[in-house]
């Protein structure tokens, strides 16, 4: 029983159901680094999760619509920017208005192009990696690994490289010392030389980017469809694995895949108990809620995260 | 070489509402330390911001060395090697030294990465050169502000800085690291550095500045060698009157005991010792002074007189009552009237009104509530009369807290406190980065409790301060209270080594 739910398919399945929260959390760690709390994550990954499939179906190349995703996250990053980097506006009031013009557009397109709410994605993914080997040929540890590292779609390994690559961006370059003073304490930045405005635009940018890249692994190669609300609040669990993983591309990540786990536990174990599957399904998101009330000690934001900036004026 | 390297000239800037600099010229000599003193809102900060390209003069120019230059934007002033240490400084807390230092202008290795290790060698041999102590790896937000200012100061250095703006530099520093700072200054000017110091403690002026500019009302009001004047010849040009500068206090019968403290003892919040069984008594019409370098329990004494700290052991008494372990709120209805040390912090709500400010703490008690609900008409009677008798400025119980400038927050202060009827008065470091001006006012109101027979604790960092209204002299060290003095002919220098536990 308890192998038939805790195996190699297992965890690679919790790896998969991992990436758009780390994808989308990455995003929210650029953003909040730079000084901008952005929770339209949720909406940016359902407007992009719509924008993947119907990109994917006009242009019959799954890649454009990867891409489409992607650019379609910017630009609402932008618009999340401009409103709250330039405008100096509520970051959270921004926020939940794209969430709420997410649910309202991605309906209404659907509709207008497609002429329902539930839309297949008529190519998907190829798998990339090794070949999973027969039991005859190779000690069940190999196929273990290969099942779970090494046998995924491109979306998953692409993930990998972003995560290292941003943190590596992030602590190691003069970008990132720059995006984090910027966060930290603009003034001192602003003292500097250093752009307070252009930095926290390109943040946002690639938060938007980033959750759009999310958006589209959700639609075109989780589901291979797209149905409305289908983000169903991963932008929330991929903003608490930020807070969990303390702000860090690495610690995202790993937060993320914790909550990878608890869902893919949540659909391995439906149907095996008598537990009422609306339970089974709450398990992700008690799992963000326990992380979060203090299971890891009190995580510290970027200290001006939510505060737009402003030149003081004597 | 022209005679003077900075020259600003017929320097104007108009806030909304506020002209803040008004024709102003000001010439700096290359290798001279240079003061620039006036009242907090003379517009010393804006001359300066201006200099260093943070805001746009409105009219005026400014030459470096003789050439004319227009300073947009930070960077242009720093390539023309200025170097601004600000007031509230501008370090990021999270990030190492080194990361504070090279913000900006990191070096690269591999064109894509920082070179840190360069940075900090580079760090190292900077510190050394002017004898400062900075380990480059150590984390702002772990080190005291002492430290980090020779920070701010290596920052202006390491990015080739001739000319440095030191603006209110020993606000936040304890006598001991002001001795160091000026010996850093030396240091500096030795090696043909130019500094501007902007202060408005007089004392200073005449330790360390060879020359010094006197700003009022957004104008400059005269420039002397420093060897040629005086504090109070300075003082007079500040505020536009005569000031007193040394308090003089009238002789005043002491009554009873109002405030006793009996073994007390008290733990931080990392279960370390702070106050080691303090005994102590203040009395009717008489001012208890509290020496000490800061950090040496000052400030956990009178949060466990005011409430806001638990004590370990002892008693405290107020008029006999024992007091120990009452609320704030419930000690406060007792008419213990509170200055915090730290008015920002524990003072006011930068976000709230003047009028909403001076009623805080007694807010839920009529005349200021009417049932469930806030009596404005009696709140805003009340404000503009305390406007009036303290005279707060902008005289408008609407503007922010925030707004205020530091003087006049400190009036807002002063007045809901001592409207308060209090029996015993608990002043803070009351006058803490006030203009002259403004601590003249503060010490006044002070006195005028005394004669009221009203018992005053007051703590102080500034030596001067403790010795010209004190009665007795309470020395604390480590937690302990080591020496008590009678203010009459103390031996300051005997104070200091008292301070730093010397005598013992």
């Amino acid at each position: 029983m308890f192998s038939s739910i805790i195996n190699p398919d297992f965890f690679a399945s919790a790896i998969r159901i991992a990436i758009p929260l780390a994808l989308a959390g990455l995003g929210g760690v650029y953003s909040e680094k730079s000084g901008v709390v952005n929770i339209g994550l949720e909406g940016i990954m359902l407007t992009t999760a719509f924008a993947a499939v119907a990109a994917t179906n006009f242009s019959g190349n799954v890649w454009i619509g990867i891409l489409i995703a992607a650019i379609v996250g910017m630009l609402l990053g932008l618009i999340h920017a401009i409103v709250t980097v330039s405008f100096k506006a509520n970051q959270i009031v921004s926020g939940v208005a794209i969430n709420l013009f997410a649910s309202g557009i991605t309906v209404f397109l659907s509709w207008l192009w497609f002429h329902e709410t539930q839309i297949m994605a008529l190519k998907s993914l190829p798998i990339w990696g090794f070949r999973v080997p027969a039991p005859e040929e190779a000690s069940s540890l190999i196929r273990g690994l290969i099942v779970v590292f090494a046998h995924h779609s491109p979306m998953v390994y692409i993930s990998f490289i972003i995560i290292v690559i941003s943190n590596i961006l992030i602590f190691r370059t003069p970008f990132g010392l720059r995006l984090r003073s910027v966060g930290e304490y603009p003034q001192a930045a602003d003292t500097l030389g250093v752009n307070v405005t252009k930095m926290r635009y390109i943040a946002v940018l690639i938060s938007g980017g980033l959750a759009g890249l999310a958006g589209s692994v959700l639609s075109i190669e989780q589901a291979h469809f797209f149905v409305k609300e289908m983000s169903g609040g991963r932008g929330f669990i991929a903003l608490a694995a930020m807070i969990f993983g303390k702000w860090t591309p690495f610690g995202t990540a790993a937060a993320a895949l914790l909550f990878g786990i608890g869902e893919a536990l949540a659909i391995r174990v439906q149907g095996v108990y008598t537990i009422p599957v609306q339970f089974i399904n709450m398990i992700p998101y008690l799992l963000a809620i326990l992380v979060l009330v203090g299971a890891i000690g009190r995580a510290t934001a970027p200290a001006t995260s939510g505060i737009p900036y402003e030149k003081e004026i004597s | 070489m022209a005679q003077y390297l900075i020259e600003m000239k017929d320097i104007s800037k108009t806030f909304p509402l506020v002209k803040a600099n008004d024709k102003v010229n000001l010439m700096v000599k290359k290798g001279e330390i240079h003061a620039l003193v006036g009242e907090n809102g003379a517009g010393k900060s804006t001359l300066m911001s201006i200099l260093y390209g943070l805001y746009q003069a409105d009219e005026g120019e400014i030459y470096i060395d003789g050439q004319k230059i227009v300073i947009s934007n930070p960077n242009i002033a720093i390539e023309n090697k200025i170097g601004m240490v600000h007031q509230h400084f501008m370090l990021v807390p999270p990030l190492t030294v080194v990361e504070n230092v090279i913000l900006g202008m990191e070096p690269r290795k591999n064109y894509f990465f920082i070179d840190l290790k360069k940075a900090a060698s580079d760090i190292k041999i900077l510190s050394e050169k002017y004898g400062f102590k900075i380990d480059p790896w150590t984390k702002i937000e772990d080190v005291s502000v002492g430290i980090q200012q020779r920070v701010e100061i290596i920052k202006v250095l390491y990015r080739g800085a001739e000319i440095l703006i030191l603006d209110e530099p020993t606000a936040v520093l304890t006598p001991q690291e002001v001795e160091e700072l000026f010996k850093i200054l030396k240091s500096l000017k030795r090696q043909g550095k130019t500094i501007i110091f902007i202060t408005h403690k007089l004392n200073e002026v005449m330790a360390i500045s060879d020359r010094v500019t006197v700003m009022r009302d957004g104008k400059v009001v005269g420039t002397k060698e420093t060897s040629q004047t005086n504090t109070s010849e300075i003082a007079t040009l500040m505020v536009g009157r005569e000031v007193l500068l040394i308090t003089s206090k009238e002789d005043q019968k002491i009554g009873k005991t109002v405030l006793r403290l009996e073994q007390v003892s008290a733990f931080n919040q990392h279960k370390y010792p702070v106050l080691k069984d303090i005994n102590l008594s203040v009395k009717e019409g008489q001012i208890i002074g509290i020496a000490g370098v800061e950090g040496n329990g000052q400030t956990e004494l009178v949060e466990v007189i005011t409430g806001l700290r638990s004590i370990s052991n002892g008693k405290i008494f107020l008029y006999e009552k024992d007091i120990t372990g009452l609320s704030t709120r419930k000690i406060r209805e007792l008419h213990i009237a509170h200055i915090p040390e730290d008015r920002r912090k524990r003072g006011f709500i930068a976000d709230y009104s003047v009028a909403e400010n001076l009623v805080l703490g007694s807010h839920y008690k009529p005349p200021f509530v009417k049932g469930s609900f806030i009596n404005f008409p009696e709140v805003n009677r009340y404000a503009d009369q305390l406007i009036k008798d303290y005279d707060i400025r902008p005289a408008v119980k609407e503007n922010l807290l925030k707004s205020l400038s530091g003087g006049n927050q400190q009036k807002v202060i002063v007045a809901r406190e001592l409207q308060r009827e209090p029996i015993l008065l608990i002043a803070a470091q009351p006058t803490r980065g006030l203009d002259v001006g403004s601590i003249e006012f503060v010490h006044k109101q002070i006195l005028k409790e005394r004669s009221k027979g009203i018992a005053i604790l007051l703590v102080s960092a500034e030596l001067d301060e403790i010795l010209s209204l004190s009665d007795e002299i309470a020395v604390m060290y480590e937690g302990r209270i080591i020496e008590t003095l009678i203010n009459k002919d103390v031996d300051k220098g005997k104070l200091g080594l008292l301070m730093t536990g010397v005598y013992k």
